[in-house]
């Protein structure tokens, strides 16, 4: 059995306190950069106070169908960024994954394919999944690199659905099947 | 002192029971025409019990600076439209107006124009603006020769504001002073 | 695509959130000066506590979540994250693709180096590179000629004049409407390079 679920190789998955996630989401944000890769809505400025009031509410809530995660690095316990599975559908075994990196200065070191690694060990050998869906906007060529190092294939084009700086992109829809993930790995998992 | 403020000579300015005015409204809104002459938000279906619940609650949250009547014609105590003011600025002393004619068959015939005679006096005899604004889509003809009749004056253009039917149209602003309506009011 | 180019940082200045444990104080500061608030406001001129402050800040990032049409944001410097003003897009119509914008300078001594100019620009790129909106209009009293000065050197166009529409001072002042096409926009964007 494994015990180090959450961890992988150059980062580990966390929770973390609603005030610490306000601030650190706060000041990520002003970096549009960082919000136009992830997010197709415009980008707000949302104050600390508002963020934490967010995360606040999904604690009382506590939906049965997201499991996030934040993402800190070994090396330093640096909070670097967030990682989850979103709309579990469990009848069918099917989730979204979404991963963000706020901290510009640690894009392109692996620690986003690494994250990715953890979550889909999480999804597979945890909530055991069936497959796991990610959509993308096509001018994220980094991290559609990423994604297809951690074995996901290209599934689909939703053309022009992105509207920015005057031009028109698509959203990529990738996924991995949890055979797939397994030959991957090669893992022997109980039945 | 003028007995007859809310009265003219085909029209009367009043005030309907919520379920009236929804019943009507939710009605006239099916007309596209007319919700697209009066509205620069996108034409929806609306029932009459959605608009009466929004008529209730503007009549309960009674804002000190807006002033909202029906029309009713005079001689079949018809509800044919709404007129209002709004956004007053009492510091400044000025105003928006606003109508709609609801009812088709009595667009073109003077009763439009009544009621905004019949408001600009109430904004300048009763709430004593100094002038009264308003705003009207380009594409609106029969509106704009009306507030010409009574005095308004052009003052601008946003251009653009408005797109429909493939088709951008401008924002046509106009306004009265109160100099201005008094001397066409002697 | 542009994404690397930020939307939010300028020369000196920055768009940024709010930050509800310190701006409060420094905009009721601003508040007490009734010049800023007539340059901005047909309202009656009216200083607000810190407390009101605070409730109202709340009440905008409630309306900016539930109305959508709404993008607000705090000016500060670059250099130390001092709060310098605020700037906004407001009253959006995303099906006829408008809008209006405003900012204000709070501090006399942080005008006129040209803050104005640099936030103005970053909210002119967000409303047409971002938003994807047609047209801007800002609304601007004629007594506010460094105002009227900054939205025309943007671009901006008189469109209407509301005359005699505000009440100061014992006399009788006109309300300009200044508007701005997308395309404007993209012509001297592109005469600029």
């Amino acid at each position: 059995m494994n015990g180090n679920l959450f961890r992988g190789e150059l980062v580990r998955l966390t929770a973390e306190e609603p005030e610490l996630l306000g601030k650190s989401f706060s000041s990520w944000d002003r970096n549009s950069e960082f919000r136009r890769l992830l997010d197709d809505e415009p980008p707000c400025l949302w104050s600390a106070k508002k963020i934490q009031s967010w995360f606040e509410k999904d604690i009382q809530e506590m939906n049965e169908r997201s499991f996030q995660f934040l993402i800190r690095t070994l090396q330093d316990e640096r909070l670097i960024g967030f990682i989850g599975l979103w709309d579990v559908e469990w009848s069918h075994g099917d989730a979204e994954v979404g991963i963000g990196i706020g901290d510009s200065e640690s894009w392109g070191k692996g620690y986003g394919t690494d994250a990715m690694r953890v979550i889909l060990r999480y999804g597979f050998s945890e909530l055991n999944l069936q497959r796991i869906t990610l959509g993308v906007f096509d001018y994220n060529a980094r991290a559609i690199r990423s994604y297809e190092k951690a074995g996901f294939t290209h599934e689909g084009r939703v053309r022009k659905a992105i509207f920015r700086d005057g031009s028109r992109a698509d959203i990529v829809y990738m996924g991995i099947l949890r055979e797939e993930w397994h030959v991957l790995n090669n893992e022997q998992l109980e039945d | 002192m003028e007995k007859d403020l809310f009265r003219g000579k085909l029209v009367r300015l009043a005030v309907e029971e919520p379920l009236t005015i929804g019943e009507s409204f939710s009605r006239w809104a099916r007309d596209s025409e007319y919700w697209r002459l009066a509205n620069s938000n996108p034409v929806r279906a609306v029932s009459s019990k959605a608009v009466k619940q929004w008529v209730e609650k503007e009549q309960e949250d009674r804002r000190g600076d807006q002033f909202e009547f029906s029309i009713r014609t005079l001689q079949e105590d018809r509800l044919i439209g709404d007129v209002g003011l709004d956004g007053v600025r009492w510091n400044h002393g000025n105003a928006f107006v606003g109508i709609a004619i609801g009812e088709r068959e009595y667009w073109g015939k003077g009763y439009g124009t009544e009621a905004m005679r019949l408001i600009l006096r109430y904004a300048f005899v009763e709430l004593n603006l100094q002038r009264v604004s308003l705003s009207v889509f380009e594409y609106n003809l029969r509106a704009i020769r009306s507030y010409e009749k009574i005095s308004f004056v052009h003052e601008g253009r946003q251009r653009g504001v408005l797109k429909r039917d493939g088709r951008r149209y401008d924002l046509v602003y106009m306004g009265i002073l109160r100099e201005e309506w008094l001397s066409q009011n002697e | 695509m542009k994404i690397s180019e930020p939307l939010f940082v300028a020369q000196d200045i920055c768009l940024a959130p709010i930050d509800h444990e310190k701006d409060a104080e420094i905009e009721a500061r601003w508040t007490h000066d009734a010049e800023y608030l007539r340059l901005l406001s047909l309202e009656p001129a009216l200083p607000q506590s810190a407390a009101q402050l605070k409730k109202r800040y709340e009440q905008i990032e409630k309306d900016q979540d539930e109305k959508k049409n709404l993008f607000y944001f705090t000016v500060r410097m670059r250099a130390d994250d001092r709060l310098i003003g605020f700037a906004r897009l407001y009253w959006i119509e995303w099906s006829n693709a408008g809008g209006f914008v405003q900012l204000g300078i709070g501090d006399p001594n942080d005008r006129r180096h040209g803050y104005g100019t640099q936030t103005l620009r970053l909210l002119l790129r967000y409303a047409f590179d971002e938003l994807n909106l047609y047209r801007l209009t800002a609304v601007i009293p004629e007594y506010n000629p460094v105002a009227l000065r900054l939205f025309s050197k943007a671009g901006f166009v008189e469109e209407v004049r509301r005359r005699k529409a505000l009440n100061r001072d014992g006399r009788r002042w006109d309300l300009v409407d200044l508007g701005l096409l997308h395309e404007e926009w993209d012509a001297r964007q592109a005469s600029s390079r």
